[in-house]
């Protein structure tokens, strides 16, 4: 782990800041170097589908700008002096200190100087996020655990139909915005209410302060989340659902939308009735398409290969494998996951269909992932789903490109999402423009 | 009309058959030559955003397939025999009978061989939709009034039904995602929609619910004018007709409230679904403005619309009205009736007095070409036909296929109708012109 | 010892290979209020001192300008010594890499961009090892003609010894590779990473002249079009456009230029003087060629410098005339219209000149930090003056670009027109209803014809403020009532 990479697919633990700034009006405060900050708003958010400042995200950061100074006596002065300004200048609920690599190094105590603070009234907490302890899945989990720890409190009464949805993580996740209202309508369709915590209606520190009621966390994600249901099942006693593939298309979200029902003890009618429209809305429209399937087969791609994060390579190649019944190649899982959870996620790759099975790289670095992929040999052209780092690979095998993974350079998005029945055919619909669009 | 057309944008009449496809287990019987069916299928449904057949459409295609013996000795027994057929063979709920040129040229009478079935108790019609009649959205137009015409009864009025006559199925690639989003858009002021079209539809019920609505709601240029016409004859239904494209926050918005005076809907009621709307819509607008200020430098500053004018006018509002651009041209190509003219006109010349671009009307890509090579420095943005991608490379354009033919897209479900439609436009047109310049 | 004492100290560890931190090496600042007149004098005067903030935001630093210049060389490799963040940069400079290769048809590929990815043991424990297999991975991998070595405030802090990997490394391998010093924390002043950068090609890549091409100018530069040609071809000479886009044999020439001029002088300073001080190729001091008179400066410099006096006159006479019908009425059309520039400085100075020749009333300006003197020490290189040579009471700031103050000021001018010159903040003056131009061409406005391309693009923008009208209605900026009723400079400490 940890080695060199080439072509970066993840930023450093600060990349946390872009989860604060996901929290309806949140303020990010980064005590940390003058250029990090914005480094990562640039690689998470801008040059990543363009995903824009948000309300306090790109120039509004409030940040120290630590300088040599600071290095050698120490920033805590200097990050009192900005808290100070922020709570005076900025318009927000929440404020998070997020600490970069000069902090941590020099060894500033921010969770006292922060804590002064929060002993005061001030709604503030601190989030230990130096880059070099890991990767931005990791500061996204220390910015929420952070919270929780220093935040919430334990609710009166627990609401039974409220679940909290740890999914995706914002911005790393291009699509994380309509993705998270797509999985709160499939929940709220089947009688639920999600509190769903980042994005536009998500509610800001108020839904926040509601996780302790809710019923149960749902982990919608391969393995980060976990460590945060847990934190939440010890303090609160929050049981956790765990589903670690994506629900994309028909067949993935009905078993999703089953799942949850069985757990939560839902009643199974109304669920039924749901899935039963969707569906058909779904497979009217693969039945449409499916004339351009038969016919344009010659040409069309054989195999798939998913260079991204291991929730979109699993939810996209059971999709791709269930529903176009397209063949896998080799996958590449780029976020690094944790040892303990690799065997899970080969597991669901040998399990994506009966008798269908796919082999699992893991690595972020592009050099070893495109001399893993060039000793394969495809009779048709492959169809790569990865990054915007991937289209040269795709180029010199010949082969079709669609970038859905971070970081996303060649692509707009704003709300849409792959998640869900509708979101299953937007995917088809962008898969096949990317392929119609070489001819 | 019926001048030459290179690289033509519409069909003929027959292609109305496409809007008989579009209603659930509805069979459309074609009274017309071997090769139409497929060719209309073809041109309105394959390769035009990959729409396939469907459930009664493309391979099912139910026809006469007349020939030399047709046209010499006409074809009405033959006729008869294929609806006997389809009839035993065809799972439907409802069969429309459409003539070709040749089948109308030769005379058969079939008005009157279907209206015996009919006597009979067998849902079926009759449209004469021979090719040379007109465009295919004249085809679809008159379909649509022949079943008015020939099925429906008056029915009890239901309070808060709004039957939905929108852009013609397969003709816009977007159609069925856009009624999708209009009774969702309906649904959110409390209406109920009755949808004659698409996954969402009924089909034959829907059809027969029709006189029970309390509002006709024409959201298109100008098919469906005609059918409001009617049933407001027959049955005192009110209409509404909406000729621009509602995309985007202020367009949106603007077509609801009017919706809202339309339908007597509690004024209230709909402000509060507005501003939810238009709140998240916001949210998304600032999103996609961080991306233009920072690359409009090298972005197109105008754009030329090429499409028929409820999508041109509609474009036209969100590119303009709220993202800065400026138009260069208009090209309608649906071929409007010439009495529609001077309202589309209007409806082009509403969007500022200062940002007038000169507009065109016609579906032949040598004229369009020939005007757009008027403008060799501009590099606009191009929103029009597959067609246009040849003229857009000549003039260093950028360029984005939503009207037909689309030959270089594949449409599932979406559609660029109200305020994530334009989202979803925004992502589309920024996300070609990134890909090409990398 | 005293804070300064040991800065300075650290400083001069550095230098041996390393550039000095602006601040200290050209006096430069990040907090100024007062008029144009008044900043020009005390630079002059050698008093400039630092206003420092108590409240900021989020600025740049030196390892994003460093690496912006390195990672477009087209057949180098950089490597970031970094945790994974400081790379957070890198898909912007792959997309401006394709972009720009496209534009010159040059071959649509990645920028060749690693991180050495350091973690929490690296930290305790040292990662030169993880160096030296970044290095060989490079070079493996890309078969690069030059390797940089991008120090970030991890590697700085942990103290690795970045010179003894290189030396080994390039021993074995047979190509530069050099340590650019941009750590962030270093320095407030962001442009000193471009020094850095610049240095590390003096250093290492820049040879002796095997033969000089008088002919030839260096111009030091960002992405922009060739648009020198125009000016320099009518009097037979030709721009080679530097760094970006180039390649390192390209690079080990710049020595033999007949002169070094530049796009920006803040950003080309120390490469176009460390030309001129270690191989004798002169520096055209005077500001950029934005403008009328400073265009006809620049030329007539230019002209001096490489025997091409006899040529100049009647060019500069020629283009004066050609472009003066179109230039009026643009003059006419802008005539009234307020504007404002919030850019770095010299090239955001140039921007200044631009609009006043286009008849715009300049209401202010704020730059992102102010250079006492530049490397040459020459004072006709002032662009700060010969923007405001009739206009010394404009109104003038310097902030590292804190949004929080531009916001608060430009709600209180209201200007017609912002320029702004550094990625997002166009945003955030947009959602106050006003106009603002990110202006990602740089050399669109320079010269005489320029004028008139930078006018027809601005007509077009300000044809239709729909887009900033929407975002007016629309949005919230992140800033309480008690803040924008401030005086927008009221977090600025004394002078120190």
């Amino acid at each position: 782990m940890s080695a060199t990479v080439g072509q970066p697919r993840q930023f450093c633990t600060l990349g946390g800041q872009q989860s604060v700034v996901a929290i309806e009006r949140a303020i990010p405060i980064v005590h940390g170097g003058p250029g990090c900050s914005g480094k990562i708003f640039g690689g998470l958010s801008f040059f990543n589908g363009f995903q824009g400042s948000g309300y306090a995200g790109g120039n509004a950061v409030p940040g120290t700008n630590s300088c040599e100074r600071d290095i050698i006596f120490g920033g805590e002065q200097r990050l009192r002096e900005v808290i100070d300004g922020a709570l005076k200048v900025m318009d927000g609920d929440l404020f998070v200190v997020l600490t970069g690599c000069t902090a941590d190094l020099v060894g500033d105590d921010t969770a006292t100087v922060v804590s002064e603070y929060r002993e005061r009234g001030v709604p503030i907490v601190h989030a230990s996020t130096g880059g070099f302890k890991g990767y931005n899945h990791l500061g996204h989990e220390l910015v929420v655990k952070a919270i929780i720890e220093q935040l919430l409190k334990p609710a009166k009464a627990i609401n039974p139909k409220l679940v909290n949805v740890w999914s995706v993580v914002p911005y790393q996740d291009t699509f994380w915005a309509g993705n998270l209202k797509a999985i709160r309508e499939l929940l709220e369709g089947i009688g639920l209410e999600a509190n769903i915590l980042f994005g536009h209606d998500s509610g800001g520190i108020g839904a926040w302060k509601r996780i302790p009621e809710a019923a149960f966390n749902l982990v919608l994600s391969p393995w980060v989340g976990l460590s945060i249901a847990e934190v939440l099942q010890q303090r609160f006693g929050t049981p956790v659902l765990h589903y670690p593939v994506l629900p994309i298309g028909a067949v993935e979200t009905t078993r999703f939308l089953r799942a949850v029902t069985e757990f939560a003890q839902l009643p199974f009618q109304p669920v039924e009735d749901f899935i039963l429209k969707r569906e058909g809305n779904f497979y009217h429209f693969l039945d449409r398409a499916a004339d351009f399937f038969m016919e344009m087969r010659w040409d069309l791609p054989g195999r798939f290969i998913n260079i991204s994060d291991s929730i979109y390579a699993l939810g996209i190649s059971r999709f791709l494998v269930n529903e176009l019944s397209l063949h896998p190649a080799q996958q590449v899982v780029t976020d690094e996951p944790p040892e303990e959870h690799r065997e899970t996620i080969r597991r669901n790759f040998a399990e994506l269909k009966e008798k269908v099975s796919a082999e699992v790289i893991f690595s972020n670095d592009s050099d070893t992932i495109g001399r893993q992929l060039r000793k394969t040999g495809y009779d048709l052209p492959p169809l790569i789903i990865g990054s915007s780092w991937d289209r040269d690979l795709a180029r010199e095998m010949g082969g079709f490109h669609l970038s859905i993974a971070m970081p996303v350079m060649d692509r707009l998005v704003l709300d849409r999402s792959y998640i869900g029945y509708e979101g299953g055919l937007r995917l088809i619909e962008d898969i096949y423009a990317s392929v119609l669009g070489t001819y | 009309m019926s001048t030459i057309l290179q690289h033509p944008r519409h069909l003929c009449a027959l292609g109305g058959q496409q809007s008989v496809v579009a209603i659930p287990r509805a069979i459309p019987i074609l009274h017309a030559g071997p090769g139409c069916g497929f060719k209309l299928h073809t041109g309105l449904g394959s390769y035009n955003g990959f729409q396939g057949g469907c459930y009664s459409g493309g391979a099912a295609l139910v026809g006469t397939n007349v020939g030399e013996k047709e046209i010499v000795f006409g074809g009405e027994q033959r006729l008869r025999e294929v609806i006997d057929g389809a009839l035993k063979v065809m799972d439907g709920d409802l069969y429309v009978v459409l003539s070709g040129c040749a089948t109308d040229l030769v005379g058969d009478d079939i008005e009157n061989v279907v209206t015996q079935y009919r006597r009979q108790g067998a849902p079926i019609v009759y449209a004469a939709t021979g090719g040379f009649r007109g465009t295919n959205l004249h085809g679809h137009e008159t379909i649509v009034n022949a079943i008015v015409d020939q099925l429906l009864t008056p029915q009890e009025k239901i309070s808060g039904l709004v039957n939905v006559w929108s852009t013609v199925p397969y003709y816009d690639p977007f159609w069925a995602g856009n009624l999708t989003a209009i009774q969702d858009l309906l649904a959110g002021l409390g209406l109920r929609t009755n949808l004659l079209f698409g996954p969402d539809s009924d089909g034959i019920d829907s059809w027969r619910r029709v006189p029970a609505a309390e509002l006709n709601l024409v959201v298109s240029s100008w098919t469906g004018l005609s059918t409001a016409k009617l049933l407001n004859e027959r049955y005192g239904t009110p209409w509404l007709h909406w000729p621009t494209l509602p995309i985007g926050g202020e367009e949106t918005s603007r077509f609801l409230r009017a919706v809202t005076e339309a339908a007597h809907v509690d004024g209230q009621a709909t402000q509060a679904f507005l501003d939810r709307q238009e709140r998240r819509y916001h949210y998304y607008f600032e999103r996609a403005a961080d991306f233009f200020l920072e690359f409009r430098w090298d972005l197109p500053s105008h754009y030329v619309t090429v499409t028929d004018a409820f999508y041109g006018t509609g474009i036209s509002r969100l590119l303009s009205g709220e993202f800065g651009l400026l138009p260069l041209r208009h090209f309608v190509t649906d071929q409007p009736p010439l009495e529609q003219h001077e309202a589309i006109q209007c409806q082009f010349a509403a969007l500022s007095s200062e940002l007038n671009a000169p507009l065109t009307f016609t579906a032949d890509g040598d004229q369009i070409a020939a005007e757009l090579r008027e403008h060799p420095d501009s590099a606009p943005l191009i929103l029009g036909s597959a067609w246009e991608r040849d003229i857009a490379a000549e003039l260093s354009a950028c360029h984005l296929s939503i009207a037909s033919p689309m030959m270089d897209r594949l449409v599932a479900s979406g559609s660029y109708f109200g305020y994530n439609g334009a989202l979803r436009l925004i992502e589309d047109i920024y996300s070609m012109i990134l890909s090409a310049v990398q | 010892m005293s804070v300064e004492q040991q800065i300075r100290q650290r400083d001069a560890a550095n230098s041996g290979t390393g550039v000095q931190i602006r601040e200290r090496r050209l006096g430069s600042i990040t907090g100024f209020v007062g008029t144009a007149g008044e900043l020009v004098q005390i630079a002059r005067a050698g008093e400039l001192a630092e206003r420092e903030r108590s409240f900021t935001q989020a600025g740049t630093c030196s390892s994003f300008c460093a690496t912006l210049q390195l990672s477009l060389i087209q057949d180098a490799v950089v490597i970031n010594h970094a945790p994974a963040g400081c790379a957070g940069d890198f898909p912007m400079f792959n997309l401006y890499n394709r972009y720009g290769q496209g534009k010159r048809n040059l071959a649509r590929q990645n920028a060749r961009l690693l991180t050495t990815n350091l973690n929490e043991q690296d930290t305790i424990f040292g990662a030169t090892h993880k160096l030296v297999d970044a290095i060989h991975k490079a070079f493996r991998a890309f078969q690069p003609k030059a390797i940089f070595v991008t120090a970030s405030c991890t590697s700085g802090i942990i103290g690795e010894d970045l010179e003894s990997v290189i030396e080994e490394a390039e021993q074995e391998l047979g190509i530069p590779i050099a340590s650019v010093n941009c750590e962030g924390f270093r320095s407030q002043i962001w442009a000193t990473g471009w020094d850095a950068a610049y240095n590390s090609i003096l250093r290492k890549i820049v040879r002796p002249p095997l033969q000089r091409q008088l002919d030839t100018i260096n111009i030091i530069t960002f992405i922009g079009d060739d648009y020198f040609s125009e000016l320099l071809q009518p009097i037979g000479l030709k721009p080679n456009l530097v760094v970006p886009f180039t390649g390192v044999k390209q690079l080990e020439r710049l020595s033999e230029a007949g002169a070094t001029a530049h796009m920006c002088s803040t950003l080309g300073t120390f490469l176009a003087a460390g030309l001129e001080r270690e191989y004798g190729v002169p520096e055209v001091k005077s500001p950029p060629p934005y403008g009328l008179d400073s265009t006809d400066r620049w030329l007539r410099e230019v002209a001096n410098l490489t025997g091409k006096g006899a040529q100049v006159e009647p060019f500069i006479a020629a283009e004066r005339a050609a472009i003066a019908p179109q230039l009026e009425i643009h003059r006419q059309r802008f005539a009234g219209r307020k504007a404002f520039v919030a850019a770095g400085p010299s090239h955001g100075h140039s921007s200044m000149e631009v609009l006043q020749d286009l008849g715009f009333d300049l209401v202010g300006s704020c730059m992102f930090h102010h250079d006492a003197r530049l490397d040459h020490g020459d004072p006709t290189g002032d662009s700060l003056q010969a923007a405001t040579r009739h206009t010394p009471g404009l109104s003038y700031g310097v902030c590292n670009k804190q949004a929080f103050e531009l916001v608060n000021l430009l709600r209180r001018i209201q200007p017609d027109l912002v320029v702004v010159r550094h990625p997002s903040l166009a945003l955030s003056i947009a959602k106050l209803g006003i106009p603002a131009v990110f202006v990602d061409d740089e050399h669109i406005a320079l010269g005489y014809r320029g004028l008139l391309r930078y006018a027809r693009k601005l007509a077009n923008w300000l044809a239709n403020p729909a887009l900033e009208r929407t975002l007016a209605r629309t949005t919230k900026l992140p800033y309480t009532h008690w803040w924008l009723n401030q005086p927008p400079f009221s977090m600025l400490g004394e002078p120190r």
